[in-house]
């Protein structure tokens, strides 16, 4: 392929493609994500490629893995094209049926498609699905319509037409402008105004300029911006290129972990295809305008997702944070200017260009604007990544799209935010996604929800994020280290029924002490869960402490004393 | 070279621009307790026992002292209800380590911290990090530095470079607030375990 010079020719490339498919030809997409793949989804495409071979069909229908649509709960996701036939948990065995009746005789297979639990009615298409009904799917939305391999799939579907609207018609400072009014916030969990950052970056004397897309995510039970990555690597770059082309930065970073290698193989694969169609490199569609970016692989250290850390071990230095008193985008990376978001900042930026910051502001409430991808899991039926907008309550999005609670249990809380997040009980499930709201309900916006039902012992969940804490903190300050030394050493007491009077207490001015004064934001929140816990679910500490007592049946110690 | 106001503890000082608040407060008197500070070494922040309230451009926050830039018209309050709570709590949880350690000890009664309210630990580096930062950035050696991270985190000699160096210099020891044991402790191990005997003795 041919670099394309300008905006116009990238149309035509566009045309030339879609011109070359046929949108009535049948044609099967197979969600080719991480959980798929986890569930048998490579062995699904394989037996429809060999399936389509037997039957001689190879010329009429197209097969292709896909980027993940969400509903992980029900993987290896089909969706079948132009009918749009959504088949859940399928196995390789039921190829050959979907080849000859769905695809050669136009029949939907009943047993594979979506049952409402509650209804028992079925759901023969994608969008008839509850989970995806509520949802509101703009970054998302087009995954399964894509393989997150082929660049030409992203052009199809409209890829690279904000840069093209950018080079074409936009100046830096309109950029800027267009994002400020969108209102965009850093997805982070921050709520920093993406536009505000951007521009003191712009002004900032320092050159070269750099910008971080972080996609870190180290959170247990978080998997949202890493699939977002894997799905539809060309929206991050999308996004990524048309920052830097505001900012006047030359130099892109992808900060992500290895631990999802695909994710990291479809990155990397991206970037390579985007500096073949011109996307990247020198003179961008004929402009002015050079940018490389790199992907960086981290260390790993759940401490690296914070700002001052993740620069560090950047510049080859141990990953720990410092205390900074100049903006990154002052002097960040290398001492450079420079914007770090998070990679659900920069997938928003294409749609903001695209359909005009007015039409993305209405979106959600006044001040959180736009949409949310969560990661939902826990004691939930539909595990998945759910893209809501902002301002939908936690409690449609547990109960309308997450189906309620598996196996008719009670719900009990709801944890977002991560070791960093705090918890909800029922009663305030009604709190809207929000950065103000949350905040004030000592949540956090972070990627990841999970949902807790009455056999779940918060005690027992908290423990665990205090000890996932003691381990990836860097250990470098007090408050921090010795904070959690001891809190654990107080929760471990209470789980094993040596609880004492007096530990809620010293609790608390632990995590009251560490929340003023720790060195950084891992450590100024890693007792926020408890801090939430010991304010909703105090009766559950007591029932530990006093009655020597676990509720949930959880922690062992406790429930086979009692009978003894 | 300037010099800015600022008003600590209700006093008004002049201080070079290019001071730390620290530094500012100790020109004019005025004592901020710190352990991982050391004129030598660059701002560490990790004891966190500098913290004092900062008040500049309508902001108020916490800060370390020893690494906090002044202000022209900063408010700079050092003993505030807030900071002694803090102060007492990280004295508490460093005392879990060293009860006995003097530097610590001479503090104890101005926080009323009681050097029993956490479990005691079994090691006694508190992670003033002042071993590791003196060889590092003034011997250049880095014959000592930390190893694992989170609540393992410790200190600890490379043997290979420790056997070398270090016999003629043991500057680091006086520097250590839980008096030297932690660092001599762990400095003989580190000989020990690059002796030629004990690798035979292990061998055999």
């Amino acid at each position: 392929m041919a670099q394309i010079k300008s905006p116009e020719e990238l149309e035509k490339v566009r045309q030339g493609i879609l011109s070359g498919r046929d949108p009535s030809k049948p044609s099967i997409s197979v969600c080719a994500g991480s959980a798929c793949l986890a569930s048998g989804a490579a062995e699904v495409i394989a037996a429809f490629k060999a399936e389509i071979k037997k039957q001689g069909l190879e010329a009429d229908v197209d097969t292709k893995g896909a980027g993940c649509p969400g509903f992980c709960e029900r993987g290896p996701v089909v969706v079948i094209y132009p009918e749009e036939i959504c088949y859940l948990q399928v196995k390789p065995e039921d190829v050959s049926e979907i080849v000859s009746s769905t695809i050669k005789e136009k029949k939907v297979i009943d047993r594979l498609l979506y049952v409402d639990p509650s209804t028992g009615e079925k759901a023969v298409h994608e969008y008839d699905i509850p989970f995806y009904k509520k949802q509101m799917r703009l970054v998302i939305g087009d995954n399964i319509k894509i393989d997150p391999k082929s660049i030409d799939d992203y052009l199809a579907v409209g890829g690279y037409s904000a840069l093209g609207k950018v080079i074409r018609s936009m100046t830096p400072d309109q950029v800027i402008e267009e994002v400020s009014k969108s209102n965009l916030r850093g997805r982070s969990g921050s709520g920093f105004p993406a536009g505000f950052k951007w521009e003191s970056c712009r002004k900032s004397e320092g050159e070269p300029k750099y910008i971080i897309c972080n996609c870190h995510e180290g959170d247990p039970g978080a998997f949202a911006d890493r699939r977002l990555l894997e799905a539809t690597p060309h929206t991050v770059l999308e996004g990524m290129i048309i920052g830097c082309y505001a900012i006047g930065a030359a130099e892109g970073y992808i900060f992500v972990g290895d631990e999802f290698p695909q994710t990291v193989e479809n990155a990397r694969l991206a970037i390579k295809q985007a500096e073949e169609y011109g996307f990247l490199g020198k003179n961008i569609l004929g402009s002015d305008f050079d940018l490389t970016i790199k992907v960086y692989i981290d260390g790993g250290g759940y401490v690296l997702g914070e700002s001052s850390s993740l620069m560090a071990s950047m510049e080859g230095k141990i990953g720990e944070p410092r205390t900074k008193y100049d903006h990154a985008t002052d002097r960040g990376l290398w001492a450079k200017p420079t914007v770090l978001n998070n990679l659900q900042t920069w997938v928003n930026v294409p749609l903001i260009i695209n359909q005009g910051a007015d039409s993305f502001s209405k979106i959600g409430t006044e001040e959180s604007t736009g949409t949310r991808v969560f990661s939902l899991t826990g004691k939930v039926n539909n595990i998945g990544m759910v893209e809501v907008p902002m301002g939908m309550t936690f409690r449609e999005i547990v109960f309308d799209i997450g189906g309620g609670i598996r196996g008719n249990k009670k719900f009990k809380a709801l944890q977002a935010g991560g070791p960093m997040g705090g918890f909800i009980p029922e009663n305030l499930l009604d709190l809207q996604v929000d950065y103000e709201e949350m905040k004030k309900a000592g949540l956090a916006m972070g990627p990841g929800l999970i949902v807790a039902d009455e056999n779940t012992c918060i005690v027992d969940m908290v423990k665990y994020y205090l000890t996932f804490l003691a381990n990836e903190s860097c250990g470098k300050c007090t408050p921090c280290r010795d904070g959690l030394r001891h809190m654990l050493k107080i929760m471990n007491r209470i789980t094993e029924g040596r609880g004492q009077k007096g530990d809620l207490e010293l609790l608390e001015i632990l995590s009251e002490v560490q929340k003023s004064a720790a060195l950084c934001a891992l450590g100024q929140g890693a007792s926020d869960p408890l801090r939430a816990s010991l304010k909703h679910f105090r009766d559950e500490y007591e029932a530990h402490i006093e009655e020597k007592r676990c509720p949930a049946g959880v922690c062992k110690v406790l429930s086979t004393a009692l009978n003894i | 070279m300037g010099v800015v106001t600022l008003t600590i503890d209700n006093k008004e000082v002049k201080a070079k621009e290019e001071m730390t608040v620290l530094e500012a407060a100790q020109s004019a008197g005025i004592d901020i307790p710190t352990l991982c500070h050391h004129e030598k070494l660059e701002p560490y922040t990790a004891c966190r026992l500098c913290m004092v309230e900062v008040e500049s451009r309508g902001r108020v926050k916490l800060d370390t002292a020893c690494s906090s830039p002044v202000k022209e018209n900063m408010v700079v309050r050092t003993k505030t209800e807030d900071i002694i709570k803090i102060r007492r709590t990280l004295l508490e949880l460093m005392l879990s380590h060293a009860p006995d350690s003097r530097e610590l000890q001479a503090l104890v009664k101005e926080y009323g911290a009681d050097k029993d309210r956490f479990e005691k630990e079994a090691s006694f580096c508190i992670h003033c990090g002042l071993c590791v930062r003196y060889c590092a950035e003034v011997k250049k050696k880095s014959a000592v530095g930390f190893i694992n991270s989170g609540v393992r985190r410790e200190i600890s000699f490379v043997p290979e470079i420790a056997s070398k160096e270090c016999w003629n210099c043991k500057e680091c020891f006086e520097l250590c607030p839980t008096e030297a044991l932690q660092t001599a402790y762990l400095f003989t191990v580190a000989q020990i375990s690059d002796s030629p005997s004990f690798e035979l003795e292990s061998e055999k």
